[in-house]
């Protein structure tokens, strides 16, 4: 029963959430961007709504938020009411106060370490594809070996080595999914380095940063933005998962996957309380997936 | 006959290779510190004499490819070495939990595979319908969703009122009849997590198929749909669909470490948590020996049984 009523209430907030913003988009999107959203599904309407709210949250939490991040404001898991409206956690701190705050945590190190991972596997990859022979190989192989081994494993096997804090959790996984970036971006960009237009670039006296960042980078930026997405929905649910099992961010910075962990008991007596910020985490993938599997039947111009 | 042996064996050969890379990445993985690996796991308060002692026992003073060498030979003969937070034997450590992980992988994949092979086959038999436009959906959200949300739905709506239990205790004397039981909720998540990406890729495989010139012919004939689908679209599609099925049971193996922690099921990955959290890098390593070689194992099976399925694959160059 309770099961069915939330399914229909997140069913009518999907449908009213996607046709508010397909209509918002509709009447602000400038003229020559018009076709794009005109024919947008709901499902990524629904989506792009859902991320401009998680940005406006994590970028307004401090005004947003009724207590600071760890402060700690009256018993542990206090029930929902006025003025704890989602309750207190295991020491006490105000729920939704770290699910605010912890939309600007997670959210904002799992973009940062998305982006540092597009950095460097797109410059390598682009760089091993423009000059080709020896490099090409040495990177190729080293990333193929590094592949062989399942993502997470290797990524706990790097946590062991240097230590579980948020600068080396953000390095282990740029790093670890920087060979993914690595391989698409390399492939890519094979198939730009042929073109004529490259070669009189070369001719022209053109140096290897800017082959890369003017002439082959424009080109190949249509694949690499969706695919950004899927890596960014990869890393955001690594990052959540390496927390959760306590090797990834650490208290007091609230942080959804550790919230989980942190409160997790509460399950087993029927509360709902630390399904919140496994839900946020859910949330937010499907979002970002919803758009990227738009933009990816955009860009390949299938019709149904 | 002997074509099928030569690929076989020239596979495993690369397999071996393969797995040679890797041991090389997973010891090679200590020396990427810069500083001392005894100092780090110390940190800065050690004294002189425990840091001789701890070198000593990691062996760190010996060079890079004589504790390779060492490393390996023991490894292969099922000697990891001493685990550092335990002092136990790393081999004892892990034998039980392995068959343990073992267990809630197989149990998964028998759930997991006849299920979304089923519904797969079905959304490319109905596509475009609100069944497979439903399923389709659900599969996306399935596929966003992180293990342990997953996990702790089905702990509040199955385990809360009983039904089954939200923690896994198998002693020696457990039955396997209630070791399935008490295994089922772990065994379910996993399925739910892995059976949405098998059920899109062989939908895609078979709908695929479905637009070559052989299959219209079948159809003109006046066969049944069904029987077009399981007759000549599946067979077609079996290499795709053994790669992906094989690629989802590889990603069981390490989809169990947030599942196994949620659980607290007594299996390697919560092994290996506890050991990344204790910096105990000799478990670390072993265990990750073990999750990788398993993992190129069935990427070895599925490469050979797909081209086993078409034997066009057999003669490309």
């Amino acid at each position: 029963m309770q099961m069915l009523l939330a399914l229909i209430i997140g069913l009518v907030l999907f449908f009213i959430m996607g046709l508010a913003s397909r209509a918002v988009m509709r009447t602000l999107a400038p003229s020559h961007l018009m076709p794009t959203f005109r024919d947008m599904p709901l499902t990524a309407s629904f989506g792009i709504a859902v991320i401009l709210i998680y940005l406006v949250v994590s970028l307004l939490a401090p005004v947003l938020a009724p207590f600071g991040e760890s402060e700690v404001v009256g018993g542990q898991y206090l029930p929902w009411a006025s003025p704890y409206h989602l309750g207190t956690d295991k020491l006490g701190r105000d729920m939704l106060t770290r699910l605010v705050y912890g939309a600007r945590n997670t959210v904002g190190i799992a973009f940062a370490t998305t982006a540092l991972a597009f950095g460097v596997g797109t410059i390598l990859g682009i760089w091993a594809a423009l000059v080709g022979g020896w490099l090409d190989q040495t990177l190729s192989r080293m990333v193929d070996a590094l592949m062989s081994i399942p993502a997470l494993i290797f990524s706990l096997l790097l946590l062991t080595i240097f230590g579980t804090s948020v600068l080396s959790l953000i390095l282990v996984i740029a790093a670890v999914d920087a060979t993914r970036v690595y391989r698409l971006a390399r492939s890519v960009a094979q198939g730009i380095v042929v073109m004529d237009y490259i070669e009189a670039a070369r001719l022209r006296g053109e140096g290897m940063w800017r082959l890369i960042w003017r002439e082959i980078l424009p080109n190949a930026m249509a694949p690499l933005v969706a695919e950004f997405g899927l890596r960014f929905c990869f890393v955001f649910l690594a990052i959540s998962a390496l927390s959760f099992l306590g090797l990834g961010i650490k208290p007091p910075t609230a942080d959804w996957g550790s919230m989980v962990r942190e409160n997790a008991t509460l399950i087993t007596f029927g509360d709902v309380t630390p399904l919140l910020p496994a839900g946020a985490i859910a949330l937010l993938t499907v979002a970002v997936n919803f758009v990227v599997d738009w933009q990816l039947h955009r860009a390949s111009g299938l019709k149904e | 006959m002997n074509e099928i042996w030569r690929m076989i064996g020239r596979r495993l050969l690369l397999g071996l290779l393969t797995l040679f890379m890797i041991s090389l990445v997973i010891f090679g993985a200590t020396e990427l510190l810069p500083g001392d690996l005894a100092r780090e796991l110390l940190g800065q308060s050690a004294t002189e004499e425990t840091l001789a002692a701890l070198r000593e026992q990691l062996g760190l003073n010996d060079p890079a490819p004589v504790r390779y060498w060492n490393w390996l030979t023991a490894a292969l003969q099922g000697d990891f070495g001493v685990s550092m937070a335990t002092k136990r034997p790393i081999a004892d450590l892990v034998g039980a939990r392995l068959g343990n992980t073992l267990f809630l992988a197989l149990y998964a994949a028998a759930l997991a595979v006849p299920v979304s092979l089923t519904l797969g086959v079905l959304a490319a038999l109905w596509r475009n319908s609100i069944f497979d436009r439903a399923s389709n959906a659900l599969a996306l959200t399935a596929i966003s969703f992180p293990e342990f949300f997953v996990a702790y739905i089905l702990v509040l709506f199955l385990a809360q009122s009983g039904l089954f239990p939200s923690m896994v205790r198998i002693t020696g004397s457990t039955t396997f009849g209630n070791q399935l039981y008490m295994s089922f909720l772990p065994a379910l998540t996993l399925t739910l997590v892995v059976s949405a990406h098998m059920m899109r890729m062989t939908r895609a495989a078979i709908i695929n198929l479905l637009a070559s010139p052989y299959i219209e012919m079948a159809r003109l004939k006046g066969m049944s749909p069904l029987r077009v689908v399981l007759r000549h679209a599946v067979p077609n599609a079996l290499a795709p669909i053994i790669n992906v099925v094989a690629l989802n049971l590889a990603y069981l193996i390490t989809g169990v470490v947030v599942v196994e922690v949620v659980f607290v099921y007594p299996g390697l990955g919560q092994l290996m948590v506890d050991a990344v959290s204790n910096r105990d890098i000799a478990v670390v390593q072993a265990i990750a020996l073990i999750f990788a070689a398993a993992y190129v194992l069935l990427n070895l099976l599925a490469d050979v049984l797909s081209t086993l399925s078409n034997p066009r694959l057999m003669h490309q160059r």
